[in-house]
């Protein structure tokens, strides 16, 4: 049996680009070691300047190196990470372009304590594991180099038969022990390069709410743009053809007089099924996005849906610019949902209905004098629970006030751009 | 009487010229835009012209501003809007300029094959048509003013005057007598402070001051 396959047994996988991984480890020694001579520098000119006064003078100057080859530093840690563990370190954000921002700004501090302070240790540690490699090798290897060691030494020093044997199965333990310890050092570093070097973890958070936003609004955007597109193509197919249809029902009804009692009968019927297609079909299109709220806005579309209830209902819309489609989307539903709420279960004899903006937010009331007690929890995604979820869809904050014998409120503030 | 239309829908356009043929128009022109339109009121001079709110190329009011052109370059042509959903500011800007000859309706109340044709004589003989819808959406933005002192029944027959019906149309409609409505529209006029001035002008003021588009 050949001695790399009986060690892949012994130690399995670890063994696979060992040879690589050591390499970078190696690579790390310079970089970590890079600020070594301008620490111990700093420390002799401090230790001159506890001497002669004059040397202060020189001290900043460590100081200031120390700054200047942070990025490289940094920049070299990147690209060592990168082989390392194979994908890119994420950036931090940059703190901006003039100096100051960059001196005051958290990553520059954050990058030297990596490159200062942890640096000089992982070189120690990196030295530690090769010192271990080199060893694992020389002892595991005993046999081959031996014979050219002066007999001398072989036999007084080295015990020959049974000590080369001892060192040999600790170089074998060795070569075991290698793998494992630089894949730890491997995750250590980029574990620390991570942490310091990479975005912290409130920028991290920071970025990812920014990213889950933005991909919310498309979300959201696409929904209403969808729903625009079935109305669009609901009104110039279906309705009109339905239109159409009635019409022509219509004219067969008024113009053909001698049919029999029967056939009137039909006509009748299918004239009036057409017409109630027509009623049903718009009130779909309206509960998808009224063709109105998109050409006039908010304000002719709360009339429309206002007209149509059976109670009095007062609409006061005081907008000075429309707010964006989806805003706009989401307050008609809002209203419309109360409304319907208001007619079927209040029991209330009149509503009232607000719309106003204040800065970046758009404030919707609608109140009735109904009988109260409104349940956020009922109806499911159709109720008031599912408003409230339409009204979070766009990081707007909804609430319901609704005690028992009324009146309810609703206030809805959506966010909404200047 | 002569008429004009002006439709994008074709399906919808065939239906109304066999409804306006059937009850004795003449149909002069049939255009699909409003550039069209005005073409044709250039060329014909129709009673009425029947016209489509939403036309191309824009899709959105084209046939409000055609309307208003022609109610102000051609005063002896009426106007009805024909419209997918009720806006009343069209209407209030249709009022604004002239009550008499204009008319504005939903367009599937075409299908009630009779009454819009009726309607379409009344506007093309200078009277006025109201969607109920329209009138119902008008109400909505009154928050406080004489219209609040009349009585459900009152208003009733306001928003039919509205309508364009006249006394025997409005009694037909609320299953009352001729007078009792003559009666409600004195009532009206009363509250509504309007000069004892002839009882037509009375009439149209009425409806001014429901539309809200008029001050007087």
């Amino acid at each position: 049996m050949q001695l790399t396959t009986w060690l892949r047994l012994v130690a399995g996988r670890p063994f696979r680009g060992a040879g690589h991984r050591t390499a970078l480890v190696a690579s790390g020694l310079p970089l970590h070691l890079a600020v070594v001579p301008l620490w111990l520098w700093l420390l002799g000119a401090t230790a001159a300047s506890a001497r002669t006064p004059a040397a202060v003078a020189v001290t900043p100057l460590p100081v200031l190196l120390t700054l200047l080859v942070t990025p490289l530093l940094t920049a070299g840690q990147r690209r060592r990470y990168r082989a390392l563990v194979g994908k890119d370190l994420p950036r931090p954000a940059v703190d901006g372009r003039s100096v100051v921002r960059r001196l005051t700004g958290r990553a520059l501090w954050r990058h030297l304590c990596y490159h200062a302070v942890l640096g000089p240790l992982f070189a120690v540690l990196d030295l530690v594991v090769l010192a271990v490699w080199a060893a694992a090798l020389v002892a595991a290897s005993t046999y081959v180099w031996i014979w050219a060691l002066p007999t001398q030494w072989r036999v007084t020093d080295l015990g020959y038969t049974t000590q080369a044997a001892y060192i040999t199965v600790g170089g074998l333990a060795l070569l075991v022990l290698g793998p494992r310890l630089t894949d730890a050092l491997v995750r250590l570093e980029a574990r620390a390069a991570e942490v310091l070097l990479g975005p912290s973890r409130t920028e991290k958070l920071a970025r990812r709410v920014a990213d889950l936003a933005e991909s919310r609004a498309g979300v959201v955007d696409a929904a209403d743009a969808e729903r625009r597109r079935i109305e669009r193509d609901l009104h110039d197919g279906a309705q009109q053809r339905l239109v159409a249809l009635a019409v022509n029902l219509g004219l067969a009804k008024a113009t053909l007089g001698d049919l029999p009692e029967e056939a009137r009968k039909v006509l009748d019927e299918a004239h009036r099924e057409a017409k109630e297609a027509i009623t049903e079909l718009n009130d779909l299109v309206r509960g998808l996005h009224p063709a109105v709220l998109e050409d006039r806005g908010l304000d002719a579309a709360l009339s429309g849906v206002a007209a149509r209830l059976p109670i009095p209902v007062r609409v006061a819309v005081d907008l000075p610019r429309r707010p964006s489609p989806t805003v706009e989307a989401v307050a008609y539903f809002v209203v419309s949902e109360a409304l319907t709420n208001v007619v079927k279960h209040a029991r209330a004899s009149r509503a009232d209905v607000t719309v106003e903006r204040f800065g970046e937010t758009l404030l919707v009331v609608v109140a009735d004098d109904g009988a109260g007690g409104a349940d956020l929890a009922a109806g499911g995604g159709t109720g008031l629970a599912g408003l409230a979820q339409r009204v979070a869809s766009v990081d707007g904050t909804f609430s319901c006030r609704s005690p028992a014998g009324g009146p309810t409120v609703v206030t809805v503030e959506l966010p909404c751009a200047p | 009487m002569r008429a004009v239309i002006a439709e994008d829908s074709l399906l919808l356009r065939i239906g109304v010229v066999k409804v306006l043929e059937a009850a004795g128009f003449e149909m002069c022109a049939q255009v699909a835009d409003a550039e069209g339109l005005l073409a044709a009121v250039e060329e014909h001079r129709p009673d009425i012209a029947v016209v489509d709110v939403r036309m191309p190329p824009g899709f959105t009011d084209e046939g409000v501003r055609a309307a208003l052109v022609i109610r102000r370059q051609y005063p002896r042509t009426a106007v009805l809007l024909l419209s997918q959903y009720v806006e009343e500011r069209y209407a209030a800007d249709l009022l604004a300029t002239n009550t008499s000859g204009v008319g504005y309706l939903l367009k599937q109340r075409v299908a009630d094959v009779e009454e819009f044709a009726e309607a379409v004589r009344r506007v093309a003989a200078g009277g006025t048509a109201l969607d109920p819808q329209v009138v119902a959406q008008l109400l909505v933005r009154r928050h406080s003013d004489p219209l609040d002192r009349l009585t459900p029944r009152e208003r009733e027959v306001l928003e039919l005057m509205a309508g364009g019906r006249s006394n025997s149309g409005i009694a037909a409609e609320l299953v009352v007598s001729e007078s009792a409505v003559a009666k409600h529209i004195n009532s009206i006029f009363t509250k509504l402070d309007l000069p004892r001035a002839d009882a037509d002008h009375r009439r149209v003021l009425a409806v001014l001051r429901f539309l809200g588009v008029a001050a007087a």
